[in-house]
C-alpha cells in the first residue's frame, strides 16, 4: 500500500483533479467554457516546451534557455514580417532557427562535455541579448488575422481552442516515445547511469544531443504561437518561461537527478500549476504574488518527496527499534 | 588476551536499512596489538558494520565501546577523534585538492594565526610517503592519480590522525588506534601489498589494533591472528587463523561445503573469431596483438594498472583506440562504436558492476533487456511484456535469486548482480564474451556457478576473453593466457607452459620473491 | 627508492591554474587599451571611478556566489535578494531619517542572512538542490518585495544625505563602496585559502561524498556558505540604494545572471571545487569594464546581455580545455608506454 502511496505521480494526478474540482466550485467563472479556452492558451506554452524538457531532464540535463530561444524566434518573426517576408515561410524558418539554437546548447555539452546547466545559463542570457539586438525594445504586431484568430479560435463554435489539438498531438506522441519505445527505455537508462548506458550500447551524446535540438525546435514553435496569440512579437516574450517549466515537470514527479519520471505526471503538474494560476488569479491575487506560488511550488515538489521519504525512514527505525527492545 | 579490555568492541549490534536486516545481532572485540580479519560473502554484513565503526552508520540496537566505555558516534568526525581509522572499499579523495591536503584534512598543522601551515603538511605527507616506501608527490592533485595510487594515498590518509592539538609541537600527527581496511588490496600489486602489510604489522607491534576484510584468504592467513566470520547478518565465529584452514572459513561463511574451482573442459577451437592486431592507445596501451578462436577461453593476466580493461573496452569499442585494428570473423570492426561490435555478436561483462555493468535503480528486467530493448520492439513500439518473457527466461537460465523482476536491480545481492550482467549479455546471443573479473566480490558459491556457466558457453563454441586478478582463476580457466606489463604483451602461455610463477615473471618483468 | 629523490618539479598544474586570473588582466588590459585609444576620456578620473564603483556591488555578490559555487551549489536568488534588501534599508532610512549609516548596513546583511539561511536549509536538511531552491527563492522573495513595495518607488529626496554620500564618501582617495568591495573580497580571498574552514569547502565540492566520511562539519560549512552568499547580497543591497537612490521592488532583477557570469569567467568551475575568490573578483571588474566600453564605443547597448551570455560559455569552455590539458599532462606524467 505504501508503495502505491509512494508514486509521486499519482498523487499529482489526483490533486490535479481535486484541484479542479474545489476551483469550479469555489471560485467563480473558473467553470466557464470561456475561462476554459483561455486556460488552454495559457497552459500551451508551458505544455508544449515541458516535453521535450521532460526527456532532457529523465536524461540528467537541463535546458534553463528555452524561454530565450522563444523570445528570439519572436523577435525574428517580428524582423522578418518587417522585412516582408512571406508568414508562411517565416514559421517554419523560425522553427528551424529554434532547432539551431538547441543544437549549439546540445554541441556544447555533448559535443564538449559542458554542464548543462552552466551552458544553457550562457545561452539564456545569449539567446535573450540577441532577441533585443534583433528587435531592440520595439514591438512588431501586424500579422496576419487569420494566423493569429487561428491560434487564439475555437473548434467551430464551441469551447474546445484549436490548439487543443496540436497540443494533445504532441503529448500523445511524447508520451509514446518515453513509455513504449527502445528510445525511452535509453533516456532512463541515460539518467539513471550514463556510463552503464554506454556500455549497454546506447549512444549517450547523439541522443542528447537531438533531445536539445528537439527542445530548441519545439521552444521555437512555441515562439510562434505565442507571438500570434498576443498578436505581438517581442524581444522579452516568454521571459521567465523556462521556471513555469521546470516547476511543472518538477512537480509532475520528475527527478532533477535524471532517471524517473511519468509523461502523465507532467501533464497533470502543467495543468495543476495553471489551475491554481488562473484560479488565483480570477479571486484578483496580483501577478506577481502568483510567482510566489510557482516559486513555492517548485521548490515544495522536491521537498515533499523528500520529507515523506525521511519521515517514513524514522518511523521504520522506531518500530525496528521497538520490536527489538520487547 | 580474553581478559584484557577490548580496545574496541562491538556489543550485539543490529542494523537494518528499509526491511533488509544487514547486521543482526553481532559481537567481536578488538584487542590492542592484533590483527584481526573479518569475513563473509558479499552481502554478509562486513561493510555495515565497518560503516558503524566509522561513525557513518549509527546502530539500531547495541552498543560500540572504546576501552571499555560505550560510545555513540554521530557522524564520522567523532569515530576519527576516538582514533578510528577507516580505509573504505572505494578511495574518497578529494580531487581537486593536493595530495597533501587530501591526507591532513581535517587535522592540517596550523601557524600561529591558525593559517594551515602548507611546509609542514607537505613534509609530513613526504613522512608518510617515505614509511610507505612510495613516491607521490605532494602538492599534485589527486586528480589522475592511478587507483593503486589513490589507494595508497588513502592509506597515508588513514595513518594521520589527529592527536596534538598544539600547533608548534613537532609531533603534530600521531597514528591511528584502531585502522580498520575494507578490501584495501583489491588495486594494489604484489610489491605495494607487501608494502602496506610491513606497515600495518609495525603499527599493531605497536600497539594498535587492526581490523582487515579481504576476499584473498592467503592475505588473511599471512597477515591475521583471529578471524571473525559472518553470514547473512549474523555473527558465526571468531577464533584463531592458526586454527582453521581455509577450508573451514570458506565452509561456515558458506554454510556448506564446495569445490574450490571448476576446471574448464577441454574444447578442440574451432574458426578465428576475434583478432586484436597492433592495438594501441596513447599513454595507455602499446602494440596489443592476440587471437581467440570459438570454443577457447583466452584470459587477459596482469597486474592492476597494466591496461587489461583498457584493452578490451576499446577493443569493444567503448574506448576509443589510436592506431592497430579489431578484427571479427577477418572483418575490421569499426573503432568507437560499442553498437558495430554487438552486431557483430560481442559482449561486454565489465568489471565494474555498479557503475558499469548495471543501471541499480531500474529493475531487473529493463537492465536485462536494456542491449536488446530494439530487437524486442515490434513496429518500433515494446507492448505486451515482451520485456518481461525475455528476461524472465535468462533469469532462470542462470538460477538468479530475486523477489520479482520489477524490482531494482540494487536490492539483489552482489552474486545475483553479477548474474543478471551475465543474464543481460548472454541474451543478446554473443559469439564473443568479454568478462571483466567475472568473480570479483561474489561470493563462493556464485564463483563456482559463473565458472561452470563459462566452461560450458565455451563447449558450445562461444569464444571467451576473460579479464582476471585471480591467479587461481586464470590458470583453471583459461586454454591461453596473454600477459600484460604497463601496457604492452609481455608473454603469451599456452595452458601446459602457465603456472603461477610463470604468469607471474611475466606480469611483474622480475624474478618474483618465493 | 629514497625519500630524497621524491623533490620533483612541483608547480606545473598552479601555473596552469593561475593562466585564468592572469588571463581576465590580460583581456581587461586590452579593452581598456582598445577603447581608450578611441575614446580617451574612458580612462578619465571619472570614468574609472564610475568603473569601481559599478564593479563594487557586482564583486560583493560574486564572493558569496564564488564561495557557494565552489561547495558545488548555486544560488539564483542573490538578484532578488538585493531587491528584497534595497527596498527594506530605503523604506527604513525614508521613515527614520536620523538612523546611521551602519544601521542600514547591518540591517541589510541581516534580511540577506535570513533569505540565505532558509536556501541553505532548503539545500541541506530538505535535500532539495540548490538549482531548485534557489529558482524558487528567486520568485518567492521578489514577489514578496512586489507585495510590500506594491507599485511604490523610494525616491532621493525620500533619503538622508548622508546615506546617499555614502555611495561617493571616501576614505584616503578610494571610495567607501569600493573599499569595502576590497575588504569582502579579499578577506574571502584569504580564509578560503589558507584557512581550515576554506579547504573544507573546496574539498565539499571536490567530492561531497568523501567531505561527509572526512568528518567535515558539512552542514554547519553549507549553511554558512549560503548565509554568506545571502548577506553579501543583502550588503549589496543596501549599496545598490546608497548609489542609485531610487528604489522600487524590481531592484536587482536579473543581477543573479550577471552574478553568475562574473564568477564563472573568473575561473570557479560549476562543478565545485576549483577556482578562488579574487578570480570572481576580476570576473566582475571584467563584465562591468565590458559594458561600459560599450557605452563609450557607441555599441548598441542591447549587446550587452548577449556579450554576457557569450562570456559564460567561452569561460566554461576554457575550465573544460585547462582541464582536459591537467588531465593529458598527468597521463603522460604517469604513463609507463
Amino acid at each position: 500500500m505504501f508503495k502505491k502511496l509512494a508514486s509521486w505521480d499519482s498523487i499529482i494526478i489526483l490533486l490535479t483533479v481535486l484541484v479542479l474540482i474545489v476551483a469550479s466550485v469555489v471560485v467563480d467563472n473558473f467553470g466557464t467554457s470561456r475561462n476554459f479556452t483561455f486556460m488552454v492558451l495559457d497552459l500551451m506554452p508551458i505544455i508544449l516546451v515541458a516535453l521535450p524538457m521532460t526527456f532532457i531532464i529523465i536524461t540528467g540535463e537541463i535546458d534553463l534557455s528555452v524561454a530565450s530561444v522563444l523570445g528570439l524566434t519572436s523577435s525574428l518573426m517580428g524582423w522578418l514580417w518587417n522585412h516582408d517576408m512571406a508568414i508562411q515561410t517565416i514559421i517554419p524558418l523560425c522553427i528551424v532557427i529554434g532547432a539551431v539554437a538547441g543544437a549549439l546548447n546540445g554541441f556544447l555539452i555533448t559535443g564538449l562535455g559542458l554542464p548543462s546547466l552552466a551552458v544553457t545559463i550562457g545561452t539564456l542570457a545569449l539567446y535573450r541579448g540577441l532577441a533585443f539586438v534583433v528587435l531592440g525594445d520595439s514591438a512588431v504586431a501586424d500579422f496576419p488575422f487569420n494566423f493569429t484568430g487561428w491560434v487564439t479560435g475555437t473548434l467551430g463554435d464551441g469551447s474546445i481552442p484549436n490548439v487543443l489539438i496540436p497540443i494533445i498531438a504532441m503529448a500523445v506522441v511524447f508520451g509514446v516515445i518515453l513509455h513504449a519505445t527502445p528510445v525511452g527505455r535509453a533516456l532512463y537508462a541515460i539518467g539513471a547511469n550514463a556510463q552503464a548506458a554506454h556500455f549497454s550500447g546506447i549512444r549517450v551524446a547523439r541522443t542528447k544531443l537531438w533531445l536539445y535540438v528537439v527542445s530548441g525546435a519545439v521552444s521555437g514553435l512555441v515562439g510562434v504561437l505565442w507571438t500570434l496569440r498576443y498578436s505581438s512579437a517581442r524581444a522579452d516574450n516568454g521571459a521567465g518561461l523556462e521556471l513555469a517549466v521546470v516547476a511543472a515537470v518538477l512537480l509532475g514527479g520528475v527527478s532533477i537527478f535524471g532517471g524517473k519520471g511519468s509523461l502523465p505526471g507532467v501533464l497533470a503538474g502543467v495543468v495543476l500549476l495553471t489551475a491554481l494560476q488562473n484560479a488565483l488569479r480570477l479571486e484578483d491575487v496580483s501577478g506577481q504574488a502568483l510567482n510566489i506560488v510557482t516559486g513555492a511550488l517548485l521548490v515544495l515538489s522536491v521537498l515533499l518527496p523528500n520529507i515523506v521519504t525521511t519521515v517514513r525512514g524514522n518511523w521504520q527505525r522506531r518500530r525496528l527499534r521497538q520490536s527489538a527492545a520487547q | 588476551m580474553a581478559e584484557a579490555i577490548a580496545l574496541l568492541e562491538v556489543h550485539d549490534v543490529t542494523k537494518s536499512f528499509g526491511a533488509v536486516a544487514a547486521v543482526q545481532g553481532v559481537s567481536f572485540p578488538l584487542y590492542s596489538g592484533e590483527a584481526h580479519a573479518l569475513v563473509g560473502e558479499n552481502g554478509a554484513g562486513k561493510s555495515t558494520i565497518v560503516k558503524m565503526l566509522a561513525g557513518v552508520h549509527r546502530p539500531d540496537t547495541g552498543t560500540l565501546r572504546v576501552n571499555g566505555a560505550d560510545v555513540d558516534f554521530a557522524g564520522p568526525a567523532d569515530a576519527k577523534a576516538a582514533g578510528i581509522a577507516v580505509i573504505y572499499q572505494e578511495p574518497t579523495l578529494f580531487p581537486d585538492l593536493s595530495v597533501a591536503e587530501n591526507i591532513a584534512m581535517g587535522n592540517q598543522p596550523l601557524t600561529r594565526l591558525r593559517q594551515i601551515d602548507r611546509k609542514a603538511m607537505h613534509a609530513n605527507a613526504d613522512r608518510l610517503f617515505a614509511r610507505l616506501g612510495v613516491h607521490i608527490d605532494p602538492t599534485r592533485p589527486a586528480r589522475g592519480l592511478s587507483i593503486a595510487d589513490q589507494q595508497l594515498v588513502e592509506i597515508a590518509k588513514a595513518l594521520n590522525l589527529p592527536a596534538a592539538e598544539n600547533p608548534r609541537n613537532n609531533q603534530m600527527t600521531s597514528e591511528a588506534r584502531v585502522l580498520i581496511m575494507d578490501e584495501p588490496t583489491a588495486a594494489l600489486s604484489g610489491v605495494e601489498v607487501e608494502r602496506l602489510f610491513a606497515v600495518v604489522r609495525s603499527l599493531r607491534d605497536e600497539g594498535a589494533a587492526i581490523l582487515f576484510i579481504s576476499h584473498r584468504f592467503e592475505e588473511i592467513t599471512e597477515l591475521c591472528e583471529r578471524v571473525t566470520i559472518m553470514r547473512d547478518g549474523k555473527h558465526v565465529a571468531t577464533e584463531l587463523v592458526a586454527d582453521l584452514t581455509v577450508d573451514d572459513m570458506i565452509r561456515r561463511m558458506v554454510g556448506r561445503d564446495l569445490s574450490a574451482l571448476f576446471p574448464k573442459q577441454d574444447v578442440t577451437p574451432g574458426e578465428v573469431m576475434l583478432s586484436v592486431e597492433n592495438l594501441s592507445r596513447e599513454g595507455i596501451f602499446r602494440d596489443i596483438s592476440f587471437e581467440v578462436r570459438a570454443g577457447e577461453i583466452v584470459a587477459l593476466a596482469g597486474l592492476v594498472g597494466a591496461g587489461r580493461s583498457e584493452v578490451m573496452q576499446a577493443v569493444f569499442g567503448v574506448d576509443p583506440y589510436d592506431s592497430g585494428a579489431v578484427k571479427i570473423r577477418g572483418k575490421r570492426l569499426k573503432p568507437g562504436n560499442p553498437r558495430a561490435a554487438m552486431a557483430a555478436g560481442m559482449a561486454l561483462v565489465p568489471e565494474d558492476r555498479r557503475q558499469q555493468g548495471l543501471i541499480m535503480d531500474l529493475s531487473i528486467e529493463r537492465n536485462i533487456t536494456l542491449p536488446r530493448a530494439r530487437k524486442l520492439a515490434r513496429l518500433g513500439l515494446l507492448f505486451g511484456g515482451a520485456e518481461k518473457r525475455a528476461a524472465a527466461t535468462w533469469a532462470e537460465k542462470l538460477q538468479t535469486k530475486l523477489g520479482k523482476l520489477s524490482d531494482a536491480v540494487g536490492t539483489l545481492s552482489g552474486g545475483n548482480q553479477q548474474k543478471v550482467v551475465l543474464a543481460k549479455w548472454l541474451a543478446t546471443a554473443p559469439q564473443l564474451l568479454i568478462v571483466d573479473e567475472p568473480t570479483r566480490g561474489i561470493d563462493v558459491g556464485t564463483k563456482a556457478e559463473v565458472h561452470r556457466l563459462m566452461s560450458s558457453l565455451a563447449a558450445d563454441g562461444l569464444a571467451v576473453v576473460m579479464v582476471s586478478s585471480e591467479l587461481p582463476e586464470v590458470l583453471g580457466m583459461a586454454d591461453r593466457i596473454v600477459v600484460l606489463r604497463e601496457g604492452r604483451v609481455a608473454a603469451t602461455l599456452t595452458r601446459a607452459e602457465a603456472t603461477e610463477e610463470s604468469v607471474m615473471y611475466a606480469a611483474m618483468g622480475q624474478e618474483v620473491a618465493a | 627508492m629514497t625519500p630524497l629523490a621524491l623533490q620533483k618539479p612541483r608547480k606545473p598544474t598552479m601555473n596552469l591554474l593561475k593562466t585564468r586570473e592572469l588571463g581576465i588582466l590580460l583581456a581587461l588590459a586590452l579593452l581598456v587599451l582598445y577603447t581608450t585609444i578611441n575614446n580617451p576620456r574612458f580612462l578619465s578620473g571619472q570614468s574609472i571611478r564610475d568603473n569601481l564603483l559599478n564593479t563594487a556591488i557586482l564583486a560583493v555578490m560574486a564572493t558569496g556566489q564564488a564561495i557557494v559555487v565552489i561547495t558545488r551549489n548555486i544560488d539564483l536568488s542573490v538578484g532578488s535578494v538585493l531587491g528584497i534588501s534595497a527596498w527594506t534599508a530605503a523604506t527604513m532610512m525614508s521613515d527614520h531619517q536620523g538612523l546611521p549609516m551602519i544601521v542600514a548596513i547591518l540591517v541589510g546583511l541581516a534580511v540577506g542572512a535570513v533569505a540565505g539561511l532558509l536556501n541553505g536549509v532548503l539545500v541541506r536538511y530538505g535535500k532539495v538542490p540548490a538549482l531548485v531552491v534557489t529558482l524558487g527563492t528567486l520568485y518567492i522573495y521578489r514577489g514578496i518585495t512586489y507585495q510590500w513595495a506594491g507599485g511604490s518607488q523610494v525616491n532621493a529626496d525620500k533619503l538622508p544625505a548622508h546615506f546617499l554620500n555614502f555611495a561617493n564618501d571616501s576614505l584616503l582617495g578610494i571610495p567607501w563602496l569600493v573599499l569595502i568591495a576590497l575588504l569582502v573580497v579579499g578577506g574571502a580571498t584569504l580564509v578560503m585559502r589558507n584557512y581550515r574552514v576554506g579547504r573544507e569547502l573546496y574539498a565539499m565540492g571536490s567530492s561531497p561524498q568523501a567531505a561527509e566520511l572526512a568528518g567535515i562539519k558539512v552542514a554547519r560549512n553549507l549553511l554558512g556558505a549560503f548565509v554568506l552568499s545571502g548577506a553579501l547580497a543583502g550588503l549589496a543591497g543596501v549599496l545598490f540604494a546608497a548609489r542609485f537612490g531610487t528604489v522600487d521592488a524590481s531592484a536587482g532583477t536579473g543581477y543573479e545572471l550577471n552574478v553568475v557570469a562574473a564568477v564563472v569567467v573568473g575561473g570557479v568551475a560549476v562543478f565545485g571545487g576549483s577556482g578562488t575568490v579574487w578570480g570572481a573578483g576580476l570576473g566582475a571588474l571584467l563584465l562591468t569594464v565590458i559594458s561600459s566600453a560599450l557605452a563609450v564605443l557607441d555599441i548598441n547597448q542591447f549587446w550587452q546581455q548577449a556579450i554576457v551570455g557569450a562570456l559564460i560559455i567561452l569561460a566554461i569552455c576554457a575550465d573544460r580545455l585547462v582541464a582536459v590539458r591537467i588531465a593529458r599532462s598527468l597521463r603522460k606524467r604517469d604513463a609507463h608506454v
